[in-house]
């Protein structure tokens, strides 16, 4: 029986889940085609959610009125915020998670959504209206039509699993591959590259020596993810720890040349950031032992992830070498370790919306536009699902720049700047890392989903509650001043130079507290401690707040300046061959996009702009 | 357009000149205007204004001022231009004053025409002729920073640039990978030390860039002697014309005169000053206090008929000494005098000028070759690594958290990025993995 639909989104995963449900949010009539229900939501890799950059797109994405805060805030077994005793904007939320109470939650949340409909099955081909998505074909021959399309192909996508000498086709261990959508792909003309990950064996929880190790322990007061979540319910645990040694190290060593990676089949890149066992031990000589997180993957579950051994080495070395280590001296594992290789799409192929340039209506997020995590992956499922819908619905497309957010930030580096091992999020990679914290990104981004229309009417209300309150608090902290001597009867120490001072510059002294204020004014002490902490980060960074925002309005200018995407660079004299071949390939949509390519200098930019604006007087 | 920096350049061709135009363009040009000259002049029409100092209110020069409020300008910013003298001493004390006025800078190169363009203020055929000359000006600029000068002040730069990388990969490793037990828990001094260090060699940089400006314009002489011993006429002879008050009456130089020549392909700046003399004369006293400055800082002194000690001034540079009005000597004492001069010279008859001009050549080749050490040359070079210190200088704040001393060094990156390489996000994360183990 064929069917139709606004929008079709193949996979299940985070990105497939947050792209469904924000395409059904702006009213499309939504088709979610995923192999089975039961692995909506799953998590393929460590049971675990946010971190340091990955904590910040979470927040986001729930700003938004995306899923996934609100999914962990009801499944995380362990919540830590970390960095909690460095500054604000360096703060990121993470938490482990029950899998099974995820996934539980996930496909809860993803059947209760009203214009949306599960399609179990594979899709097998898509087809074209010239270069116009059109509709999918299902592996048993039925054709699902829908304006467009949004691929999360995950590692599915001619998924290669190694376990040593072993090659096993599968996007996940069990679960087969989708190798039809990669033909389907080149024969459109999309050039795929390879990239690779790598998991590590599970282990039985009931056979490690717990009592012998060190433990991790939850946050006393688990901080949420969702600004929507009051309190968590779910009972908190500890992770433990352990190390490799010498011995270990001795085994794989020995066995360095059994091990996927290093025999030579494995041609996709892997994240260096994210290394097996095999490659920590050959570059790091040096290192004596290497640290393990054992993190239980659920309350009620006895599977453990050991976090820091991903390998490839085939089943007898890896049960060698994990029992040598400490407390897993008699473990018992349940699935063996093995690397994935995936096709991804170069992702300089895409728009700011995530809608490839060649084919209109069709749209890629998450692993295969050369990300990793789950979080980068959800972040970009949520702009193209609401980008696939608005494009349908007639309404302007939902850009997010990156001086107003870390979703920004990883979608433009990916169109602008391509991909060379698999991207993931930190915070590093945002200039504007003082001003885009997680714990403004409600007041950042949902303002932008409000106009938009994504964005719940209970998430609104509570966000203008929340917003009046906040916006009230800072200007009270603006008018209250005081001289230099009032503020020394105070206990303020000030230069004495006869300038009044607002409490709000008071506290961007570092020698100034929170406390203190409170002490002084009571009436700061109604606002809530959340909100009292904005204040203090505020007025503590506001001086780079201040130059920040010159700098971003300099970049929101260069991204208004329009790139034709039919430009070919070539024509333009003076521009080196280098940057020819890297602005022909990627296209950027803007100057601004234009600017951030690698290499790039203002004198190139002046010729590229000297150029448009003689090409648009002559058109 | 709020938020926009306003840039300034000279606009006018190479100093000295007649005239020099200083043009500025952004949201502060009418307010620099104000300040620096007490009042707007109407729109459009030129005024003659005092230009003021802003630290000490002293007088810069008398200019023609004009003002075009935008868009009718040639940005489609407000402008304003300054129609100032042209000697290199008032256009460097403008641009230093303008680059300390909070929101002004230097202007990169063809930046007033990207602002043009971007305001949709030039036209078809205009762009045609500008494109060629912003990839000329890259051209040059790139020149100048890499094969201008020997191989090593790129390396001296890249040697800074890989430490900054170092610096803020430790510190981006220790914010973004906390929870990685291969990165130590605190950054250690060490990395707050090499700021230190950079901070200190910049410096010296700056100091050098004095150098480099010498090369830049002009191999400085300075000529020293006594009052009356014919140090103006010397200069007119060699300047082929009048340039200096040249009177018999001792004390005429009362300040410092300085001519650009050039001696036979070399540019030279020969500054005649003050006689050396004891003296009660306010005014004189003055002069020879500058004369003084002049010494220590000339690349080569000529110093006039002095009997006594030979290297009387204390100069980095070279000595020729050399015996003035030979044509008022009998042969005989000629003799005894060459001996202990390095060039006998007269000014009236010639005699000698052709043996002093060689002379001169040969200090001042060697002046030429020794730019080693010079890193920084240009005015906008200098904007730059200032800015690079201060920022770096902020980082070391101890009472600060440790994410905003970050930012110090990302703004200090950006800005030194200009001159010793862009450092991209990607450096530092090839820094980070290769010294640490990350990664679970």
């Amino acid at each position: 029986m064929d069917q139709r639909f606004d929008v079709i989104v193949i996979g299940g995963g985070h990105a497939g889940c947050e792209a469904a449900a924000a395409s059904a949010r702006l009213g499309a009539k939504t088709a979610l085609i995923t192999h089975k229900f039961e692995s909506i939501g799953v998590m393929s890799c460590n049971p675990a959610i946010g971190g340091l950059g990955k904590g910040h797109l979470v927040r986001e994405i729930d700003a938004l009125d995306g899923l996934m805060g609100r999914i962990i805030d009801q499944s995380g077994i362990q919540f830590r915020m970390l960095n909690r005793r460095k500054g604000p904007a360096v703060r990121g939320p993470r938490a482990q998670a029950d899998r099974k109470l995820y996934r539980q939650a996930m496909q809860a949340e993803i059947s209760a959504i009203e214009n949306l409909t599960i399609i179990e099955g594979e899709a097998a081909d898509f087809d074209l209206d010239g270069n116009r998505f059109k509709s999918v074909t299902m592996a048993d021959g039925s054709i699902v039509e829908a304006g467009a399309v949004v691929l999360t192909t995950g590692t599915f996508l001619g998924g290669l699993i190694y376990i040593g000498d072993r090659k096993i086709p599968a996007g996940r261990l069990g679960e087969k591959p989708s190798n039809s959508l990669s033909t389907t792909l080149k024969r459109v003309g999309f050039s795929l590259g390879r990239l690779k990950t790598g998991t590590p064996a599970r282990l039985d929880g009931r056979t490690i020596k717990w009592d012998e190790l060190d433990s991790q322990p939850a946050d006393d007061e688990p901080v949420p993810f969702s600004f929507l979540t009051e309190e968590i319910k779910v009972p908190q645990i500890a992770c433990h720890i352990t190390h490799t040694n010498s011995k270990c190290h001795k085994i794989i060593e020995d066995n360095i040349g059994r091990s996927a990676m290093y025999s030579g089949q494995i041609d996709g890149i892997g994240p260096r950031y994210c290394p097996s066992i095999e490659d920590k031990i050959v570059r790091f000589k040096d290192r004596e032992k290497h640290q393990i997180f054992l993190e239980p993957e659920g309350l009620n579950d006895h599977t453990v992830y050991p976090n820091g051994i991903s390998t490839s080495l085939p089943e007898d070395v890896q049960d060698a070498f994990i029992r040598e280590i400490h407390g897993l001296e008699d473990v018992r594992i349940l699935q063996p370790g093995y690397a994935i290789e995936y096709d991804y799409i170069d992702p300089r192929e895409l728009k700011r919306t995530l809608e490839t340039k060649k084919v209109s209506g069709l749209f890629l997020a998450g692993q295969i536009n050369g990300t990793t995590g789950y979080e980068e992956a959800g972040a970009q499922g949520l702009i193209a699902g609401l980008n696939a819908a608005a494009m349908l619905s007639g309404l302007d497309p939902f850009v997010l720049s990156r001086t107003e957010g870390y979703i920004g930030v990883l979608v433009d580096d990916l169109i602008s700047r391509g991909v060379s091992e698999p991207y993931r999020m930190f915070t590093s990679r945002a200039e504007f890392r003082l001003s885009l914290r997680a714990d403004n990104a409600d007041q950042r981004l949902t303002p932008l989903g409000i106009r938009f229309g994504c964005v719940s009417s209970e998430r609104q209300q509570s966000f203008e509650k929340k917003f009046s309150q906040l916006d009230d608090l800072i200007a009270r902290a603006k008018e209250i001043e005081l001289t230099p001597s009032e503020a020394l009867k105070k206990g303020f120490a000030l230069n004495q130079d006869g300038v009044r001072r607002s409490v709000f510059t008071l506290l961007s002294y570092p020698t100034v507290q929170l406390s203190d204020v409170v002490k002084e004014w009571p009436e700061f002490g109604v606002y809530s401690s959340d909100m009292l902490e904005q204040l203090e980060t505020e007025a503590k960074y506001s001086v780079y707040l201040d130059r920040q925002k010159a700098d971003a309005s300099v970049i929101k200018r260069d991204e208004k300046l329009k790139l034709p995407d039919d430009l070919d660079y070539g024509e333009i004299n003076g521009l080196s061959n280098e940057l020819t071949e890297k602005l022909n390939i990627s296209k950027p949509e803007t100057l601004g996009h234009a600017s951030r390519i690698d290499g790039m200098t203002p004198a190139a930019l002046s010729l590229i702009l000297a150029y448009i604006r003689k090409n648009m007087k002559a058109a | 357009m709020a938020q926009t920096d306003t840039i300034f350049a000279l606009s006018s061709g190479q100093p000295p000149a007649g005239l020099a135009v200083i043009r500025l363009s952004g949201p502060l040009s009418s307010k620099v205007l104000e300040k620096l000259c007490g009042s707007l002049t109407p729109h459009r029409q030129a005024g003659l204004r005092l230009i003021h100092d802003l630290e000490d209110g002293e007088i810069i020069d008398q200019a023609l001022t004009l003002w075009f409020p935008g868009p009718n300008s040639f940005t489609g910013e407000d402008c304003v231009e300054f129609h100032c003298h042209g000697g290199r001493a008032v256009i460097e004390k403008m641009l230093s004053v303008l680059s300390n006025i909070n929101g002004c800078r230097l202007a990169e190169p063809g930046e007033f025409t990207q602002r043009a363009f971007g305001n949709g203020k030039i036209d078809l055929l205009e762009v045609e002729g500008l494109s060629d000359l912003i990839s000329a000006d890259t051209e040059s600029q790139r020149k100048l920073a890499f094969n201008h000068f020997s191989g090593k002040v790129s390396s001296r730069f890249s040697d800074w640039r890989e430490r900054l990388i170092r610096v803020r990969a430790f510190i981006e490793a220790e914010l973004d990978f906390a929870d990685e037990e291969d990165v130590p828990g605190s950054i250690s001094d060490q990395v707050w030390l090499t700021v230190q260090t950079l901070i200190a060699e910049m410096e010296k940089g700056i100091e050098s860039s004095r150098r480099g400006e010498q090369i830049r314009r002009g191999y400085s002489i300075v000529l020293v002697g006594p009052p009356n011993s014919g140090k103006s006429s010397l200069l007119n002879c060699l300047a082929q014309r009048d340039v200096a008050i040249v009177t018999p009456i001792a004390g005429t130089t009362r300040d410092s005169i300085d001519v650009l020549l050039d001696l036979e392909g070399y540019s030279v700046r020969v500054t005649d000053t003050a006689g050396l003399r004891e003296t009660d004369d306010e005014i004189e006293k003055i002069g020879i206090g500058r004369t003084i400055d002049k010494i220590e800082e000339a690349d080569l002194l000529i110093v006039f008929n002095s009997d006594g000690p030979k290297t009387d001034y204390e100069s980095a540079g070279n000595t020729i000494n050399i015996w003035n009005k030979s044509d008022l000597l009998e042969d005989d004492e000629k003799d005894t005098i060459r001996a202990r001069y390095d060039v006998l010279v007269s000014a009236r008859s010639e005699e000698g000028i052709s043996d002093l001009i060689n002379l001169i050549k040969k200090c001042a080749s060697e002046g030429f070759s020794d730019t080693e050490d010079i890193l920084v040359t240009r005015q906008r070079h200098l904007g730059l690594l200032r800015e690079g210190i201060s920022s770096l200088r902020q980082s070391l704040d101890e009472s600060k958290d440790i994410e905003l001393r970050s930012e110090d060094l990302r703004l200090a990156s950006q800005a030194l990025g200009r001159i010793i390489g862009t450092i991209d996000i990607e450096d530092m994360y090839d820094k980070i993995f290769r010294e640490f183990c990350i990664g679970k």
